[in-house]
Formats: structure tokens, C-alpha cells, sequence
């Protein structure tokens, strides 16, 4: 059976998370899982919330039309996005009135809202559709040989309600067993479920790197081979963010952040160009040399 | 501190604040919350700084500290991580909270410039990164596809819900 999904990247993934979209589509191509991008999607609304809720509802509102008129779920890769799309889709499916009104501001621009498709994050898929069984039978090569600590970040779990109770967001699983189906092993740190502080970048970034600081001394204390995560914004505060931090509490990290599709894709035997690693800012030299000794093979 | 500093004047008050509150979307569950401070403990903002403490602030706004809530940087601390959401044995709703007070102090002009360069971004390219030919000569150097920008659709509802909190006001004060 072939999975068919509207890829909805919003704002970041696309211009800097490049390596996170090419690897989701290598890794969704080969689980033939169709993924159909469709034209007009926007913003999903998460920056325009906290100026004006209903703003942010009718952007959000707005793309879940888009992938509608198409018949189709949609599939997400930032997590910010999933939280969005999926609470605006449950608050306007359960209350009449709101959907009554959001309906009357989008008619102006020749959009429908019923209620009729999903929002999935492109992990949560993996974990619940195509299942971690499946998963391993597509692993070609181990990877066996790395420690990574993993980061679930904060809105692909919480607020819970919004995800049917698919994991715990106290004690979460799902990306664990994600990368263990890769045959990498995950190493445990402290204080894991700490949120990346990318909220308040913008606001109060000395707050919010410190926040980014506090994560990267608790996985370099775990000596882990790299950092695995799941959403653009958290990679953007440990990977793109890593040297100002660095340099602001004269430090070194050098420490490797991957998006998941990237290791999963390298474990289904696609090379380091497929999954985008020269786009990866700290070079995993590890993998990267593990990686190149696998194409001789 | 001196007393100055810590005596608040309980005439300056606003008791009608936590209804207006109640009032507004995510506000709601205001009421309910009994300062067991279990948002506070859990919190990874205020883990690392004094500026931010939520128990604190849904306290001053129960009172009726409209004033100093509304104008204070503190509300814009929340890194929306729900957390405290979770965990929030009275359902308080916290972010959700945060995020109505956020609403309020927007519409009496009190946004922080971040916000609204944000705002500006999205009414100019639909999205908050720009993707014009030179972002879609990268992408195509990875075979990815292009992206069209979707400004008119978003600035149709940013002009339906907040033609003047949203971006537009600096423009016309100056």
C-alpha cells in the first residue's frame, strides 16, 4: 500500500534545514511513501499566535485547506509547525462556531475548511505507520559503531493532548526506538527533555543560548558521537548556534547535531551527498569517515 | 530593597484584569490556578534567569496588576515549551496563558520590536525566511523543488485580524 502525504516544510526547513528536507524525501521515496508538495502553502502561523490568536488560527487554517482540496494528510518536519497545524485543525473540527467564522474570512480568498485531513509529524509517521519493524528490515548497513543522544524537542510531544497520548512527553520512546531500528545506540544525559530556548531567541538571546549551552555540556558529558533531533529550529540553536555559544563562554563543542533522516538514510545505504551531510555546519567526521570506507564495500 | 520598591499599593488594582483575562482564548483557566508554583520549578527559562517566573506572573495578574504585567518584558519570556502545561496540576494552561496576555498588550501597543519585524516578514514573503531565485537556485543545486512565496494570502489575513497591531503601527507613528 502506498502512503500518499502533502510534505508541508514552512518557514525554515527550506532555505535552512535543507539537509533535514533532502534526507526525509530519500528516506520516504524508498518506504514508497509519496510525498506531494503543494503549491501555496505558507507560513503555518506559530509566529503570528502570540500577536493575535486569530491570525494565527487562519494562516494555520488556511494550509489545512490547501492539503484538503487536494484529499491529502499532511506530513511535517519542523515540530513548531505540527503543533500549530494540529491544534488549529482540532480546535476548528471540535468547535462550530469558530470553524463558522474562519470559513466566512477564508471565502474571500476561495478556501474551504471541513475538517477532513491529519497533521503527522514525519517521525510520529515513521514510528506509528510504517512501524519500527519495517524500519529494520530496510537497514543495509549498521550503524552500530555510534552513541547518539537524542533530542525529541518540545512541541512534536507536548501539549500532549493534541497527539492521542502517542508517547509520553515525560518519558518519551518513539525516537528512541527510531534510532535504535538504524542500530545505533542511544546514550542517556542529563536533564533531556530541556527545551532548545529557540522560543526566545529573538527576545532574549543571552537567556535562550544559555538554555542551548546548558544541553550541549550535558551531551558532551555523555560523550556522545553526535546529537539526533527531529525539528529545524532546535538544530538551528545547537548546530547553527554552536560557535556564538562557543565563543561566548569560551568553550569547545565541536559536537555533530544530525536530523534523523539523516542517519536512517545513511543506515538504508544512501550515501553522505543523498542525505545532505555538506550541508551539515559541524562536521561529523566520524560518520563521515564511516560512511566513505561503506561505498568500497 | 527598599519597602519603596516592594510595598505594592493594592488601590491601583485593576480587579476586572483576571476576567478580561478569562476572557480572551488560552485565558481561560486563570482562575483556577492555586500558586502551588509547580510551573515555576519545571520551567527551563526560569531555570536560568530571575526575569521569568510564571507562578509570579499569573499571581500579579490574579491581583490585578494590569499595568505592570501588560507593559512588563516578562510575558515574552515564555519559550511556549509546555512544560509547565503538562505538569500544571490545576490545568492552568499556562503558554496558552501567556499567550493571551501577549494578545492584550498587543492591542494597547506594547510589542516587543522582534515581534513585529517577524510580522513584517510575513506580510512580505508569506513566511518568515525569503525564497526568491536565489533561494531556489540553492534548492535546485540539491534537486529539491521550488517554492513559490504565498505573500497575498497572508497579508489578506493579517489585514482581516490585525491591520493595526500587526506591523503597521510603527509606520504610522513615525
Amino acid at each position: 500500500m502506498t502512503i500518499e502525504y502533502a510534505l508541508y516544510l514552512g518557514c525554515t526547513v527550506p532555505v535552512r534545514g535543507m539537509n533535514y528536507e533532502m534526507s526525509a524525501r530519500k528516506v520516504a521515496e524508498r518506504l514508497k511513501i509519496e510525498l506531494v508538495d503543494v503549491d501555496g502553502f505558507s507560513c503555518c502561523g506559530f509566529p503570528a499566535k502570540p500577536l493575535d490568536w486569530q491570525a494565527g488560527l487562519l494562516m494555520a487554517a488556511r494550509n489545512l485547506a490547501l492539503a484538503e482540496a487536494q484529499g491529502l494528510d499532511i506530513l511535517t518536519l519542523c515540530s513548531a509547525c505540527t503543533g500549530t497545524l494540529t491544534e488549529a485543525n482540532q480546535r476548528l473540527k471540535e468547535d462550530a462556531e469558530l470553524r463558522a467564522w474562519a470559513n466566512e474570512q477564508l471565502a474571500d480568498m476561495s478556501h474551504v475548511y471541513k475538517g477532513t485531513v491529519r497533521v503527522r509529524h514525519f517521525a510520529r509517521m515513521l514510528y506509528e505507520e510504517v512501524g519500527v519493524e519495517r524500519l529494520r528490515e530496510t537497514v543495509t548497513v549498521s550503524l552500530a559503531d555510534f552513541k547518539f543522544a537524542l533530542h525529541y524537542g518540545c512541541h512534536y510531544l507536548k501539549p500532549s493532548h493534541l497527539y492521542d497520548g502517542f508517547d509520553d512527553p515525560e518519558n518519551p520512546q518513539s525516537l528512541d526506538r527510531l534510532v535504535e531500528a538504524t542500530g545505533a545506540h542511544v546514550v542517556r544525559y542529563e536533564d533531556e527533555s530541556q527545551c532548545c530556548g529557540g522560543g526566545i531567541l529573538g527576545f532574549d538571546e543571552k537567556t535562550a543560548l544559555l538554555l542551548t549551552k546548558q544541553k550541549l555540556d550535558h551531551v558532551t558529558a555523555a560523550q556522545a558521537d553526535a546529537m539526533v533531533l527531529i525539528c529545524p529550529f532546535c538544530s538551528i540553536m545547537y548546530e547553527a548556534n554552536q560557535r556564538r555559544v562557543e565563543k561566548l563562554y569560551e568553550t569547545e563543542y565541536k559536537l555533530p547535531v544530525l536530523y534523523y533522516p539523516q542517519i536512517l538514510g545513511l543506515a538504508m545505504g544512501f550515501s553522505l551527498e543523498d542525505v545532505g551531510i555538506k550541508l551539515n555546519r559541524v562536521k561529523p567526521r566520524k560518520l563521515i569517515k564511516f560512511a566513505s570506507r561503506q561505498v568500497g564495500k | 530593597m527598599s519597602d519603596e520598591e516592594t510595598i505594592i499599593d493594592a488601590s491601583t488594582f485593576d480587579p476586572h484584569f483576571r476576567d478580561e483575562i478569562a476572557a480572551e482564548p488560552g485565558g481561560e483557566h486563570i482562575r483556577r490556578c492555586f500558586s502551588c508554583s509547580t510551573c515555576t520549578a519545571g520551567c527551563p527559562v526560569a531555570g536560568v534567569t530571575d526575569k521569568y517566573n510564571p507562578r509570579r506572573i499569573i499571581h500579579m495578574a490574579l491581583l490585578g496588576m494590569r499595568e505592570q504585567v501588560l507593559t512588563s518584558d516578562f510575558v515574552w519570556l515564555c519559550s511556549v515549551c509546555y512544560t509547565c502545561y503538562e505538569r500544571c496540576p490545576q490545568d492552568v494552561r499556562i503558554p496558552e496563558l501567556m499567550n493571551a496576555i501577549r494578545n492584550i498588550a498587543v492591542r494597547e501597543g506594547h510589542i516587543p520590536s522582534t515581534f513585529t519585524v517577524q510580522m513584517e516578514k510575513l506580510r512580505e514573503h508569506g513566511r518568515l525566511y525569503e525564497i526568491d531565485d536565489y533561494e531556489n537556485e540553492r534548492r535546485a543545486e540539491y534537486n529539491l523543488p521550488p517554492i513559490h512565496e504565498e505573500k497575498t494570502a497572508v497579508q489578506q489575513i493579517l489585514n482581516k485580524t490585525c491591520p493595526e497591531t500587526c506591523a503597521e503601527k510603527e509606520e504610522e507613528e513615525a
